[in-house]
């Protein structure tokens, strides 16, 4: 299926969001997640299944006044 | 003289220079120059993550941890209320539900001045979920009332442009919000140096947030320096009280007992 991920269009077959971040190598690292401009807290990634055309962002902290 | 802390909500500091983490070389030069700042308060902006990027880059938060300093996501960059919500959502969920935020929604690219009708609805919706709002704005002593009385925690009305270095431009208005204000008041924006902080200090402000006056000098080390003593120089002159102004002059020496008269 396709996604959305940080606004690209990607191919994935991650099932659910926590497989997402593991792909990533975020696991362990600060980040967040919103799914369609919902905020997914971290406890539920493995059970928040991912859909086709699902936008995904996932955002960290960067520098910034 | 004991100064009193600076309470913003329900936390409480001793620093009242709140500085910024944008434009630095490196993340090295941004550990130096806020250890040198003496901040407790360091403000972030909320931005994706660079998918593809080398896991093992270092990372901004490792060098300023939420243990050690109290992080203050800003909505930077956020043109309507509802990306600054949305910004501020993200903020709260990365930083394991720490609800203080920095809200600023901009007008436009080439001032980035705030849109105040976005601010007070974003500040709406952030305050009736928890949050705790620091809210950059106008001087305009109005807004800054309406803000508070929305229960904004602390008003950051600009001295000047974002980034411009202009100082404090309405040193006037400053002074009306201070006065009308029973929550903390920061400028925010506009300092370009140290005597700039001093005088926002010196005007009663409760502290000032500034990130390019630092970043952007020729030796951000030692200019985080300065503003952390222009800051306390500012604020002591305040609790001071400082002298009338005359019109004329008034000798400091004895007027009486010359020997060449």
């Amino acid at each position: 299926m396709h996604i959305y991920l940080n606004g690209e269009l990607q191919q994935t077959q991650c099932h659910n969001l926590l497989e997402l971040v593991q792909q990533l190598a975020l696991e362990g690292k600060r980040f967040a997640v919103e799914q369609n401009e919902m905020i997914v807290p971290k406890s539920r990634l493995e059970s928040t299944p991912i859909h086709d055309q699902d936008r995904i962002e996932i955002i960290h902290a960067v520098g910034g006044g | 003289m004991e100064d009193t802390l600076l309470k913003i909500g329900s936390r409480t500091f001793n620093s009242r220079l709140l500085v910024g983490t944008g434009k630095y070389k490196d993340l090295q030069e941004t550990d130096l120059a806020i250890q040198a700042s003496g901040a407790e308060i360091v403000t972030v902006a909320i931005r994706r993550v660079n998918i593809g990027q080398h896991p093992d880059q270092p990372n901004l938060l490792s060098v300023i941890p939420p243990e050690k300093y109290t992080i203050l996501p800003n909505t930077a960059g956020c043109f309507d209320a509802n990306s600054a919500v949305r910004t501020c959502m993200l903020a709260r969920e990365l930083l394991d539900g720490h609800n203080l935020v920095k809200l600023e929604v901009l007008g436009d690219e080439k001032t980035l001045y705030p849109n105040i009708t976005e601010t007070l609805k974003a500040a709406r919706t952030l305050i009736d979920d928890g949050f705790e709002i620091m809210v950059y704005t106008s001087d305009d002593p109005i807004v800054a009332q309406e803000l508070e009385s929305m229960g904004c925690v602390a008003i950051m009305p600009l001295g000047s442009l974002i980034g411009s270095g202009l100082g404090i431009l309405n040193p006037h208005t400053i002074s009306i919000i201070k006065e009308n204000a029973k929550v903390p008041v920061l400028v925010d924006a506009g300092v370009g140096t140290a005597s700039d902080a001093a005088i926002a200090m010196e005007l009663g402000c409760d502290g000032v947030l500034m990130n390019t006056a630092i970043a952007a000098a020729q030796n951000p080390v030692l200019m985080a320096s300065a503003m952390r003593k222009a800051v306390e120089a500012g604020r002591e002159a305040y609790l001071a009280g400082r002298m009338p102004r005359k019109r004329m002059a008034n000798a400091s020496s004895p007027e009486t007992g010359y020997f060449f008269k």
